[in-house]
């Protein structure tokens, strides 16, 4: 197979078939990591973006990109980190949210609702993702990992995971 | 030109690694589990931060020198990378201020250092995202994202702390008494600073002087606190004259690439 007898949505097609390390439910194309492809006379290059500064799954999803890419026989294969725009919550897909909450952990809210956020505010309704009640408290802003934080249901009693608005 | 772009990269680079990696010591050590969490987290964040600038100095190096010996490093060989600026660069090559790289102390002084810093961050990378340097923008621009949390979590911890029991109050003033000599630091601006704000990548630091006392004034009074008269500041961490404390942070943070040169796991 050559790129000239390939186009971009099948690319964006096989790329949906790799998972975020850390949260595997996740494409990387539900989680908008992926930003553009470019191909050229031989060269394919992917733009992804970090979700977090410091998210240390970016690596790992790079070298799986060029693994999933070279078995489809590209043979040179570029990968470009780009910073800016800087990634938001919104570019999760719709598909993304359903899979989270599906998951277990609570899907990120839309962005209006948490913008500048004043000291000590009271934490956002976040809707527990076991038995849909928005009586949920949050236990620590940070969580297992970056992208999200600890929160307990009210109802249920049951901890949750809640991929932060970002 | 472009070393002084080099030096104003590293030292971006510098303040966050070395905090991130101070603000590390707490792993498995914070008071309870949610802010052992939540200050290791910080920890990552600047050391992602710490990397992006890394990386973009090392572009700079290998565009700006094919010499043998960096014009940043002694003991770095080759082309530049981001391990080879963090692991193999000497404690007088560093260029952080002197506020990160003071020891963890207990939770105020932590709580405080953060506060300082993030405060700071927060002012200079709110500016550095209109730079002319794309690079540094974007860096600066993706990162504020986090710092904008960072403050956040740290201011509430500065009032928690000051306006609460009356140990925890003691502590902040102990934490103020140990830490406000070295914030001034942060607003004197080095060599490369001037440089780089002169052609518009950088800020003149001195102007965030201001904004950035009214905020933590702002902050200390909900907490309690004032903050201290004139004292006379320590200064030298931006151009390598350091604290011992740089050097012990080092010797744990190097450890493994001095004694087992470009090992990978």
């Amino acid at each position: 197979m050559t790129i000239h007898t390939i186009n971009k949505e099948a690319i964006y097609f096989y790329l949906e078939e790799i998972n975020d390390p850390e949260v595997p439910v996740l494409s990387i194309i539900d989680l908008g990591i992926v930003r553009d492809i470019k191909m050229s006379n031989d060269e394919l290059e992917v733009i992804i973006t970090p979700t977090y500064t410091g998210c240390p799954a970016m690596d790992m999803i790079s070298a799986t990109i060029k693994i999933q890419l070279a078995t489809l026989g590209f043979k040179k294969i570029k990968i470009t980190q780009a910073l800016s725009p800087a990634w938001t919550t919104e570019w999760m897909s719709e598909e993304g949210k359903r899979k989270l909450k599906e998951y277990g952990i609570a899907p990120p809210n839309p962005k209006q609702q948490v913008c500048d956020q004043k000291l000590f505010a009271a934490a956002e309704a976040v809707q527990c993702p076991h038995c849909d009640s928005y009586h949920t408290h949050r236990i620590s802003e940070f969580g297992s990992t970056a992208c999200k934080a600890l929160y307990q249901c009210d109802d249920c009693k049951e901890p949750f995971d809640y991929f932060k608005c970002h | 030109m472009n070393q002084l772009l080099i030096d104003y990269t590293l030292h971006l680079a510098d303040n966050s690694l070395i905090l991130g990696q101070r603000n590390s010591e707490w792993c498995g050590h914070g008071p309870v589990l949610e802010q052992d969490i939540a200050i290791t987290n910080i920890s990552l964040d600047l050391i992602g931060q710490a990397r992006n600038f890394y990386q973009y100095a090392a572009t700079l190096i290998n565009n700006q020198s094919a010499a043998k010996v960096s014009p940043v490093g002694e003991d770095l060989e080759g082309a530049a990378t981001e391990d080879s600026l963090a692991y193999l660069r000497k404690e007088n090559e560093f260029k952080n201020c002197l506020l990160v790289e003071l020891p963890k102390g207990d939770w105020a002084q932590t709580i405080l250092r953060q506060f300082f810093f993030s405060q700071y961050q927060y002012l200079l990378f709110q500016q550095l995202q209109d730079s002319k340097n794309e690079q540094i923008a974007a860096i600066a621009e993706k990162s504020l994202k986090e710092i904008t949390y960072h403050l956040r979590w740290s201011s509430e911890w500065v009032i928690r702390l000051g306006d609460g029991t009356e140990e925890s109050h003691e502590r902040m003033l102990k934490a103020i008494d140990g830490l406000w000599k070295y914030t001034g630091e942060l607003f004197e601006a080095s060599s490369y600073e001037l440089g780089v704000a002169g052609n518009g990548t950088g800020i003149d630091v001195s102007k965030l002087k201001e904004p950035w006392i009214n905020k933590v004034t702002e902050i200390f009074s909900e907490a309690t606190l004032s903050i201290p008269g004139e004292v006379s500041i320590q200064t030298g961490g931006k151009e390598g004259n350091h604290t011992k404390n740089l050097g012990n942070i080092l010797t744990e943070l190097q450890y493994m690439q001095r004694t087992y040169p470009g090992c990978e796991w």
